[in-house]
This record gives C-alpha cells, sequence and structure tokens, in this order.
C-alpha cells in the first residue's frame, strides 16, 4: 500500500518539479524582457553622441553602454588569445605525449584548478597586480591586462579538458592509418586527429568565450570600474557589461540608470545565448558527422 | 624540420607545465600574502572569531557561517528539484517534453550569474519582504533560492547522464515483469545511480559554495551570525569581493587570504572527494 502511494507520488512530483523550473525560468527571463525590452534602442548604446562618431572612437560616450560593451569584447578577446594557445596545447600534450602517473597528477591539478572559485582567481590576479606594484614597476594597477590574464587561468582547465576530451574520443582506425602510411607524430597530430576533433575543439572554445564573458567575480577584483570610458590601452582601467549590471543593481542613482541596467542585462544575455546556441550547433553538428555522414 | 618539430613538442609540454604551475601558484600567492595569519596560531582563532573592526578582531567565523547556511539551504532547495527534473527528462516525463526541457536546462548552463542576481534583487527580493515582513527582504533565504536555481541545470544534466548510463537489459526486464515507469525509476535506476547522485551532490555543493554573485547581491552581507534564515548574511566569497582595504599590510586586509585559502582548501577537497569516486563527468564518456 505504502510503495502504490510512493510510486503514485514520484510521477507527480517530477511534473510538479519541471513545472517549477519552467516557471522560474520564463519568470526569470520574461520579467527582463518586458521591464527592458522597451529601453532596448540606439540611445541605450550611445548615449547622446552621434554611433558613427562613437564607432571611430572622435567622441566619447558619456550616458551609453558603448564603453561597457566595447570593454567586454576586448576583454573576451584579450584574455581568449591568452587562453587559446596554452589551453589547446596542454590539452594535446595530455591527450597524446602524457601518460601514467604523470598524467594522473597532471588532471589532478587541472581538475583542481577547474574547481576553484573565480573569486579566488580573481583574488590572485589582485594580489600579483599588488606584487608587480611592489616589486617591478609602480605603473602597474590593476587593469585590463590583469583581468584578462586572470579570466585566462579561470577557462584555462575547460580549454584543457574539451581538447583532451575530443582528442582521446578519437576511434582508433582513424589515428592509426596516418602513421602507417609513414607520417610523424606531429603531422598525424595536426593533418589527421586535430582537423577530425575541431568541432569538439572549437565548441570548447565558444564555451569559454561565454565564460569569460559573463564572469564578473573575477574583472571586479581586477580592474574594472563603473565608469573608465572606452579603454584606452591594456595597462588603463575599463567597463565590462556584468560589472554594469551589477553596479547599477547596487547603486542607482535613478530610474533611467535602472532601465539602463534592464537593457545592459538583455543585451549580455542574448551574446552569451547566442554564444552558447553557436557551440550546441557545432556540437550537434558533430554527432550528426560521426553518426550519419562516416 | 626535426628541430621544429621538437620545438612544437616541447611548446606543448611549457603549456602543460605551466598550467600545471598556476594551480600551484594560485595557492602559494595566498599563503605567502597571508603569511602573518599562520605565526602563532592566529589562522584558526580567526576561524572562530567574530568580525569586531571596533575591537581590532578580524575573524571571519561569521562568514563561514554564511557560506555554509547560504550553500547548504540551497542544496536543500536544489537537490529534489533536480532529482525530479532529471527523472521527468529520463524516464517519467513524455518524451518529446523531456527533450525540450533538457533543451531548456542545457541553456540555463548559459544564463550568467550576474542576470540571476539583478532579476533577484527586483523581483524575489520584494516578494520575501512582503510574504515575511521580516527586514529588507535580502537574506539567507532569498539567496539560497536563487543560489538553488543556479545550481540545479548542472546537477540535473548531470543526474540525467547517470540515469542513462543505465544499461538497457535492466530497463528492459522491468518492462517484461510488467513495471510501470515510477517503478523502473524507484526500484532500478535511482539504486543503481546512486554513486551519480551523490557526486552531482558533491560537485553542486562546490559550486554552492564557490559562487560570489548571488550572495553578494542578494544576502544583504551582514557581518553579524544570523539568527534565523531571514536574517542578512555575508559569505566568504562575498567578503573577498566587497573589501578595497586601502592598507595592504593592515590585519584586515589579510583576512582576505584566509578567505581564500579556506575556499581553496574547500574547493580541493571536493575535487579530491569527486575524484576518489572517479566520477568525475567527463571520464565516464
Amino acid at each position: 500500500m505504502m510503495n502504490r502511494v510512493l510510486e503514485k507520488g514520484v510521477t507527480g512530483f517530477s511534473w510538479i518539479c519541471a513545472m517549477v523550473l519552467l516557471g522560474t525560468v520564463s519568470c526569470i527571463v520574461g520579467y527582463l524582457l518586458i521591464k527592458g525590452l522597451g529601453t532596448i534602442n540606439i540611445t541605450l548604446i550611445f548615449g547622446e553622441t552621434d554611433p558613427m562618431d562613437a564607432l571611430f572612437f572622435r567622441k566619447q560616450v558619456f550616458d551609453g553602454l558603448f564603453p561597457a560593451i566595447l570593454g567586454t569584447f576586448a576583454l573576451v578577446a584579450l584574455s581568449v588569445s591568452f587562453a587559446i594557445p596554452i589551453g589547446l596545447a596542454a590539452g594535446i600534450y595530455m591527450a597524446e605525449y602524457c601518460r601514467g602517473i604523470v598524467k594522473r597528477v597532471f588532471s589532478l591539478f587541472f581538475d583542481i584548478l577547474a574547481g576553484i572559485p573565480s573569486i579566488v582567481v580573481g583574488l590572485f590576479g589582485f594580489s600579483v597586480a599588488i606584487f608587480l606594484h611592489n616589486y617591478f614597476s609602480s605603473r602597474i594597477y590593476p587593469c585590463l591586462l590583469i583581468s584578462a590574464l586572470s579570466l585566462a587561468f579561470l577557462v584555462l582547465p575547460y580549454l584543457i579538458r574539451t581538447t583532451q576530451v575530443s582528442l582521446e574520443n578519437l576511434p582508433e582506425d582513424i589515428r592509426r592509418t596516418a602513421p602507417a602510411l609513414g607520417a610523424t607524430k606531429l603531422q598525424n597530430i595536426f593533418h589527421v586527429l586535430i582537423p577530425r576533433s575541431l568541432s569538439g575543439i572549437a565548441s570548447g572554445v565558444i564555451l569559454s568565450i561565454g565564460r569569460c564573458a559573463e564572469d564578473t567575480a573575477v574583472i571586479m577584483l581586477t580592474g574594472v570600474v563603473a565608469t573608465a570610458g572606452v579603454p584606452k590601452s591594456v595597462f588603463s582601467n575599463y567597463e565590462a557589461l556584468p560589472f554594469y549590471i551589477y553596479y547599477i543593481s547596487s547603486q542607482y542613482s535613478n530610474k533611467q540608470k535602472l532601465l539602463s541596467g534592464y537593457g545592459a542585462a538583455i543585451i549580455l544575455l542574448v551574446i552569451c545565448g547566442l554564444l552558447f546556441a553557436i557551440a550546441f550547433f557545432i556540437k550537434h553538428r558533430l554527432t550528426y558527422h560521426v553518426l550519419y555522414k562516416p | 624540420m626535426k628541430l621544429i618539430d621538437r620545438s612544437i613538442e616541447k611548446f606543448f609540454w611549457i603549456a602543460a607545465v605551466l598550467s600545471l604551475s598556476i594551480t600551484v601558484l594560485i595557492f602559494g600567492f595566498m599563503v605567502i600574502l597571508g603569511f602573518p595569519l599562520f605565526k602563532g596560531g592566529q589562522f584558526f582563532e580567526l576561524l572562530s572569531q567574530p568580525w569586531l573592526p571596533d575591537y581590532g578582531t578580524y575573524g571571519i567565523y561569521p562568514m563561514i557561517v554564511g557560506t555554509l547556511s547560504i550553500s547548504l539551504i540551497g542544496l536543500v532547495f536544489a537537490f529534489p528539484l533536480s532529482l525530479g527534473c532529471s527523472a521527468f527528462i529520463s524516464v517519467l516525463g513524455p518524451k518529446r517534453f523531456g527533450r525540450v526541457l533538457k533543451k531548456i536546462v542545457q541553456m540555463m548552463t548559459g544564463i550568467p550569474t550576474v542576470i540571476y542576481g539583478f532579476v533577484g534583487i527586483f523581483l524575489l527580493v520584494p516578494i520575501i519582504r512582503e510574504l515575511f515582513e521580516h527586514g529588507s527582504g535580502m537574506c539567507i533565504l532569498s539567496a539560497s533560492i536563487l543560489l538553488a536555481i543556479l545550481i540545479s541545470p548542472t546537477m540535473i544534466l548531470f543526474f540525467s547522464d547517470s540515469f542513462d548510463q543505465v544499461p538497457k537489459p535492466f530497463l528492459d526486464a522491468v518492462d517484461a515483469l510488467g513495471g510501470n515507469k515510477a517503478q523502473k525509476i524507484l526500484y532500478v535506476i535511482l539504486p543503481y545511480s546512486l554513486r551519480g547522485v551523490i557526486t552531482g551532490l558533491i560537485l553542486a555543493l562546490g559550486r554552492a559554495m564557490g559562487d560570489t554573485m548571488i550572495a553578494l547581491m542578494i544576502a544583504g552581507n551582514a557581518v553579524a551570525i544570523p539568527d534565523s534564515v531571514l536574517d542578512s548574511t555575508r559569505t566568504l566569497t562575498a567578503h573577498i569581493a566587497l573589501i578595497i582595504a586601502a592598507d595592504f599590510e593592515s590585519l584586515e586586509f589579510k583576512t582576505l587570504f584566509a578567505c581564500g585559502i579556506i575556499l581553496y582548501l574547500f574547493t580541493t577537497f571536493i575535487t579530491l572527494s569527486v575524484r576518489s569516486f572517479d566520477l568525475m563527468p567527463w571520464r565516464r564518456k
């Protein structure tokens, strides 16, 4: 009798859970869209400045999101360009060269790195900046470069892992054909293995771009500020979309400012959603190719 | 040609060693910069003392309580929800609806944390404030509800992955015996994937403790030890995010590294315990 009740209850419970989850997500996204969709226009991004002037850096944008959007793009571009070469190379090393106990040690440390909270990585970036400031050059402060480096550390383990896994998942016959024909190990890696696992690697890269774009905890310790304008060099402070959203939510002065926060949140959501969809699409294409078009 | 090959292979190795050394460097930096704390057992005193800057006491006990309460209560909300949703996706729900739900859950992992926080402040906090008529609504309860929404997608995907690992003959056997879907999940799938469920739970705990933005934006950041779930609190992560000390030599500033070290050790412990199950998500495929 008890079991009967339990079995009936389980189905009902899982329906409730699914509905609760769907309800919350639609509440969150819906609320944002209803409140913020009206604010999305050209003034939100460029303020009173002429868009063409802003895009060619002829004039400063004062109350628009343009500097924050540009800051986020600069930050992502910089940190990904640090992280990709190192991450892919380390991933290749892990999959193709590393064996035995060394491999176990390496992968343990990458797992630990992947688990470190982003604020701790931010604290690390901050203390490196202080350290360099004290012992190296007093011109170094938390800045765009330090943020980009810290973000690179944050996404490094994901890149290593996705590269390693997509290489290791290649079937054995693909792996052996080229060496059997006399190719060297490196030729095999660059001409056979990497092209075959490109979609897995690419989706890992895109997901780490998404992480760089959305992360707030790292950058708030390493140089992002509320108003800095367009970043002039990698050693200057900068603005970024996620920090702008956080800043507005904690200290908005008027309704106009608050509304621009909703606008910024929608823009960030769209950017991250797009990146995610692209990664998903690429991955999906990969399985499609492997399963149906050998 | 040989030389170029060699140097490229050398570069692969250097990249891996560099990445490994970052893991060590992060810990090393915090220990060195927080070093004065370790003299004379001060570090352990910090863990049990309150935060009273006026009396020169900079204990982080309240923040430890804050971190534990928000993340554990968050897990209490998120765990049944995730279990229900993943059972829905894998077995109990209609096939097509389950697939749609899974797509949505995957999309949810891409929503920036700061957006959860932003909507939380303007949507959830006022509701909690009106509902309980206690304080500002920025409290442990609000933060843990939002945290639950944040960590659920990871847990759901992990659970439904381990549910899908149950060998098909087991499921066929249930069908052959005339068992229904509910019996299938209760008596076959859940017991079989118990290890996966525990692993997912531990991973989610790590994620919950490491999160900064939700606690920072929603929990109110009071440094007193909370009495109830409706009190405001501050987590270790929010504490690091909040402090902008002018004097880098001050004890107040050094406590940041104590927070960092605790968080680092804790997440390392979680990684180690998950690995000891040998069930890291990527290793099971």
